[in-house]
């Protein structure tokens, strides 16, 4: 494109007034069709496949008789069935095995890079897509599975697809879509000392509920967005889906690039300054209008965490849980009292000093080396609580690089913690690493829907530092009474 | 894909709101490659109990849960996650079409690309529908993007226009696509490169 993402003429109107945020900016630039009566035709410049989602979609194709248009735009990797334990070993469940096998024979029929099981690469794959490189600003970034919204973070405009949208990306490199409204969320202020990225997420998602974003991208700007480092953006933009948003995304800024430089797959040398000059017209105009605002004091910000069955469900630490007599309306009432009897929780009092059985450190929000240095420095030279098995679980084989350059793994270990081999592990319990009935997670992860981290499981969402305070004291705590 | 004609069918109550794809399909059996068979696994955390027996309580498996095809759930139906199998299990379950008053972005898509319909209506009519006795009827007629109510009440809905002519005339997306070709392929020369060049091209 002549190293512009906009079009000649798209930056002539744009001279004329015709102000544009971030993600218009990016969509504008990949409309490659568009005719009446049809959604608009987006190009695609990074399609990130994992195993759950695309077989059925490699099936497709096999039946049309279609090839993958652009395999050196498609990249894949293992990581939502694969077991978190010695990889040296076979899987042991049947099923989970052939859907590992099937991906690595599609990738090969298909000309596909794969990221596998033995892979130096392999990871979560809303963890390695940055951490290569391969996630860039101005990119329209798409994967079947819903926190694809993470890389956002960079500037991209990146979000969940279904299966039969996997198949139209594999076989044309494009999507049929409707553009989002654009919905600017405002994180004023800074965060005080306990308090990270991932409550500001959790806190928006309290306030707006997890529908409060159906239908919009979500831009996350102020100071205390600003100021966090990329991991921690990608925090936030990772449980946009949480509150309904397809999609959340940062303006891309010195933080950005100085995070991308020299990674794998990251433009080099001229290149790269040529790409750095594009990206920085990427930011919202600054008249830029946005469908819908809403400001947050990042000041006023606690650790949270949620206590129901949905990620909405959220208080800070020292917050009380909602009684169901205090809700007026009876559809919400009695969803409220639904999901306390699941929790096995009762209205009015707060959830610190809740027993819990697990902790779990790790999944796309938080599983990067900033997370696990962050449980680290709460749990270095101390021990865990007895009663807690606390699994802490990197996000990629990079992840697990850096933890043992840095000593982290020691750390956990000496702590009592289970470190594991990298993947998704019980974030969605696809693979064995799962809550018993009953039990009770902090869980650095992003879902809390009942059954999330295995049947009958109970889980409160909370970010790192948060989970390896509760899992010293063996209770939910707040990482301020311990720091 | 077959054209999505008009048809009759009685209601499946679940006035939950937040229906996630957890439930409607947990985790656990997405580790298929098919999409067959799913219709046993719908709803599974709900319906069974811990042996795997049906729980008497629960909607599927009373009478009123069986032969019906429009499943009138609360809002914000299909939350959460992006899988495909949500769809996959709620029409081979034999759903043709889910009443609520607002479903999640990317279960709506899926949903469209399945011949599921999801009928989006006000609070108003949603309340109406779940106050109709345990027999009555609704038609869905996707042509006039109405719903008619047994005292005869139509109801409009909205629709994408280009997913109502899809599902109308059965057409199928991938292949509308592929008939852009040349359209992406222009697109593509502007922007030469694989990943790692493609926006310096």
């Amino acid at each position: 494109m002549s190293g512009n993402l906009r079009t000649p003429e798209r930056q002539a109107e744009g001279s004329v007034g015709a102000t544009k945020t971030l993600s218009q900016k990016v969509w504008d630039a990949h409309v490659v069709h568009e005719e009446p009566g049809a959604p608009s035709l987006i190009y695609i410049d990074l399609h990130l496949v994992h195993e759950v989602t695309s077989p059925q979609a490699f099936q497709g194709l096999r039946d049309r008789g279609l090839k993958v248009r652009r395999p050196d735009l498609t990249i894949a990797t293992t990581d939502h069935s694969i077991p978190t334990t010695d990889r040296s070993l076979p899987i042991l469940d049947p099923i989970a095995a052939n859907q590992v096998a099937q991906l690595d024979k599609n990738c090969k029929e298909f000309g596909i890079t794969h990221y596998g099981v033995h892979s130096s690469h392999q990871g979560i794959v809303h963890v390695i897509g940055p951490e290569l490189g391969l996630t860039q600003p101005g990119m329209t970034v798409v994967c079947g599975d819903s926190h694809t919204a993470t890389h956002g973070a960079v500037g991209a405009l990146a979000f969940g697809i279904g299966t039969s949208e996997v198949e139209n990306v594999l076989a044309s490199q494009c999507l049929l879509l409707r553009p989002s409204k654009t919905f600017r969320v405002h994180v004023t202020g800074s965060l005080k000392t306990g308090v990270s990225a991932k409550d500001i997420i959790l806190a928006l998602i309290a306030q707006i509920g997890i529908g409060g974003g159906t239908g919009t991208v979500l831009e996350y700007t102020g100071s205390a967005i600003t100021s966090l480092d990329m991991e921690g953006r990608m925090t936030v933009c990772n449980m946009s889906i949480e509150g309904g948003a397809r999609a959340g995304m940062i303006a891309p800024d010195d933080t950005t690039f100085q995070y991308l430089s020299g990674r794998q797959f990251a433009p080099k040398g001229a290149e790269w300054d040529a790409a750095v000059a594009r990206w920085r017209k990427l930011p919202s105009d600054i008249d830029a209008k946005f469908d819908r605002e809403v400001t947050i004091n990042g000041d006023a910000l606690e650790p949270m965490i949620t206590w129901g069955t949905n990620p909405g469900m959220g208080v800070s630490i020292n917050g009380a849980i909602p009684e169901p007599s205090s809700v007026s309306d009876p559809l919400e009432r009695d969803a409220l009292a639904k999901a306390l009897t699941y929790m096995g929780l009762e209205g009015g009092k707060p959830l610190a000093g809740h027993a819990i059985d697990v902790v779990f450190i790790g999944s796309c929000t938080n599983s990067r080396i900033s997370d696990l240095r962050s449980a680290a420095s709460v749990l270095k030279g101390r021990k865990v609580n007895p009663n807690v098995r606390v699994m802490v679980v990197p996000g990629s084989m990079e992840v697990k690089r850096q933890a043992i350059a840095e000593g982290l793994p020691e750390i956990f270990r000496a702590a009592g913690c289970d470190y594991r081999e990298p993947g998704c592990s019980m974030c969605i319990a696809m693979n064995g690493d799962q809550l018993q009935p009953g039990q009770y997670s902090v869980s650095t992860s992003n879902r809390n829907f009942e059954g999330r981290q295995g049947k009958g499981g109970r889980t409160f969402l909370a970010s790192p530092m948060t989970a390896a305070a509760s899992a010293l004291t063996g209770v939910v705590t707040d990482v301020r009474t311990i720091l | 894909m077959k054209p999505f004609l008009p048809f009759e069918s009685r209601l499946v109550p679940m006035p939950n709101n937040n229906i996630d794809t957890d439930q409607i399909i947990p985790a656990r059996f997405l580790k298929t490659t098919s999409k067959d068979g799913l219709d046993k696994q719908l709803f599974c955390d709900w319906r069974y109990d811990a042996q795997g027996n049906p729980k008497p309580n629960f909607i599927l498996n009373t009478p009123r849960g069986q032969n019906a095809e429009i499943l009138l759930a609360g809002d914000n139906f299909g939350c959460g996650s992006s899988r495909e199998h949500a769809p996959w299990a709620l029409t081979q379950f034999g759903f043709r079409a889910v009443i609520s008053t607002s479903f999640a972005d990317i279960f709506k898509g899926n949903a469209l690309k399945n011949s599921l319909l999801p009928i989006v209506v006000p609070q108003k009519i949603h309340d109406k529908l779940f106050a109709l006795p345990e027999d009555a009827r609704i038609k869905v007629d996707l042509a006039s993007q109405t719903i008619t109510l047994p005292d005869g009440e139509r109801v409009e809905f909205p629709v994408d226009p280009f997913s109502k002519t899809c599902l109308l005339e059965g057409i199928d997306e991938l292949g509308w696509i592929l008939k852009q070709q040349s359209a992406i392929a222009a697109f593509e020369a502007k922007r030469v490169g694989s990943i790692n060049t493609l926006v310096n091209a």
